[in-house]
């Protein structure tokens, strides 16, 4: 009747974790989809970030911007771009970069932003050059910031990806919209502990990571 | 956050929850008031337009034949609207006499049409439920391939597919992979291994878009899709009944629905067809409402 005991049992039979199907491989296509829609997430949008944080120029646009991604409704999205590609993993990771920018965007440009203005005349008035600047000065002491866009970005994708299975693109949903269907709570229950023990897992890593990525001699203001 | 603020968002909050509130009163399940007459016939449906406008079809047969009847549509599952009707709150309720059956047997291995609508008088009986004729008309569920596979590989009925030699995927919702006509049953009875795709989707359109695209070479979609003749999809045939039949029939609550309108349900049933299902889904999608798909079905067959 307990549906905890249930649920760790069902996590524990040896059956589940045999053949392509086993559950080793479904936490592996999620923190796939995880790891790849933020990686690509981050490839487009932290150069983006830097350009508006550097040249102060475009940030009404970028934040308007990253505030509409946000709005959107990510099970919509998946299938509006499977309805075009098809099923299997592109239209989750497609759909997982859409929402995997707006943290790195605005975590980026707010980082460069941040920095102190006098900070960065001083680094021009030593004979510094935009690139120098950027990539010495503003880069590094942005990156607390950007490792937060980074931490939030991958909590939000590892949540989400269990919409994967909605179109045949595997991860942890699998189990739970198979659940769903026939009524086994229990299964449903395992597969979203997994999903929540991966979070956890995740976020205690970047939480690490951001705090490693804390330039020596500087003082990070707690965040409000 | 200062009061007005404060102010703003409480009030904001107070309007969503009256107007929540506002949805709510119009239950369709809740008892009838004492006003309502006897001769009153009420009539239900379940919470998707086919049904909704087979229910329609009925009302607007009954207000021809001189009967008065009230509306409660979109009901919902099996679980809330069997109930309203066992009580009387609702007299007649379009059904599917497949679903039927295994809401009240859950056991049952019964498959074809005419098997099923013979087991459900003794099940109804305790009940106070009884079934009127059951029509052709059928919405269960089918494999489908596209025309090209099925002229490529001359298939049109689901023992075509063992002498093939090419990897079969069957794409459907995930449920399918574990009911007895899923791919357990294609191999029990047909003697044809297949792998499986799920598509959360019930046959929608990324399940379409699968079996178009190759991802899939069959799919489960549902008999009175009207997806299947736009995409030129061959239904296969299932002479051995792997799939459990769901004709549309009646249901009715013996003590509250008038022994003499009968006639005038029989008499629509008797004239709907599984192709009828699937116009009347197509003028659905199209954005037709429900009673002008209705009073058009009704002319063109000439009931009532």
């Amino acid at each position: 009747m307990n549906f905890l005991t249930d649920a760790i049992a069902w996590i524990s039979n040896p059956a589940l974790h045999e053949g392509a199907n086993s559950l080793t491989a479904r936490i592996g296509e999620h923190l796939g989809y995880t790891f790849g829609a933020v990686l690509i997430g981050a490839l487009i949008a932290i150069p983006l970030g830097i350009l508006v944080g550097h040249t102060r120029r475009g940030a009404g646009i970028a934040v308007t911007f990253t505030g509409g991604l946000r709005a959107l409704p990510s099970l919509g999205v998946l299938i509006l771009i499977a309805l075009s590609v098809g099923i299997g993993f592109q239209a989750p990771l497609a759909t997982f970069v859409i929402m995997a920018i707006p943290p790195l965007l605005s975590g980026t440009y707010a980082g460069i932003h941040a920095v102190n203005p006098a900070t960065v005349d001083a680094a021009r008035a030593m004979g510094m050059t935009p690139l120098q600047v950027i990539f010495q000065v503003e880069f590094p002491l942005a990156l607390p910031l950007v490792m937060a866009g980074v931490r939030s970005a991958i909590l939000q994708v590892v949540a989400t990806a269990t919409l994967a299975a909605y179109v045949s693109g595997g991860a942890l949903g699998v189990y739970i919209f198979s659940a769903l269907a026939r009524r086994d709570y229990t299964q449903m229950l395992a597969a979203s502990l997994i999903v929540i023990a991966l979070a956890f897992a995740l976020e205690g890593l970047f939480a690490l990571l951001q705090r490693l990525a804390r330039p020596h001699g500087t003082v990070v203001l707690p965040v409000k | 956050m200062s009061i007005k603020r404060i102010l703003t968002i409480t009030a904001a909050a107070a309007a969503v929850g009256v107007a929540l509130a506002g949805c709510t009163a119009a239950d369709p399940t809740a008892a009838p008031s004492s006003s309502a007459s006897m001769e009153k016939i009420v009539i239900g449906s379940q919470a998707f337009s086919e049904n909704e406008i087979v229910a329609e079809i009925y009302a607007q047969a009954l207000e021809t034949a001189g009967y008065s009847v009230e509306r409660k549509f979109n009901i919902g599952s099996r679980e809330v609207y069997i109930p309203a009707i066992e009580s009387g709150e609702v007299s007649l309720l379009p059904e599917y006499t497949g679903g039927l059956l295994q809401y009240f047997d859950t056991k049952t291995t019964l498959k074809t049409a005419a098997d099923i609508y013979g087991a459900l008088p003794a099940l109804l009986e305790p009940s106070g439920l009884a079934v009127l004729d059951q029509s052709t008309a059928s919405d269960e569920d089918s494999y489908n391939v596209t025309k090209a596979f099925s002229e490529a590989n001359n298939v049109t009925s689901l023992s075509d597919l063992s002498a093939l030699k090419i990897p079969l995927t069957v794409g459907g919702n995930s449920e399918l992979e574990t009911r007895p006509y899923g791919p357990a049953g294609l191999l029990s009875i047909y003697g044809v291994t297949v792998s499986f795709t799920s598509i959360e989707d019930y046959g929608g359109p990324l399940t379409v878009k699968a079996l178009n695209d190759g991802a899939v070479q069959i799919a489960d979609l549902y008999t009175s899709d009207p997806a299947i003749s736009k995409n030129g999809f061959v239904t296969l045939s299932d002479p051995e009944s792997l799939m459990v039949a769901n004709n549309v029939v009646a249901l009715i609550n013996k003590a509250s629905f008038p022994k003499d309108a009968k006639g005038v349900i029989n008499s629509v049933n008797a004239k709907l067809t599984t192709a009828g299902l699937v116009q009347i889904n197509t003028e659905s999608a199209a954005g037709d409402s429900p009673a002008t798909i209705a009073a058009k079905w009704l002319k063109a067959n000439q009931v009532g």
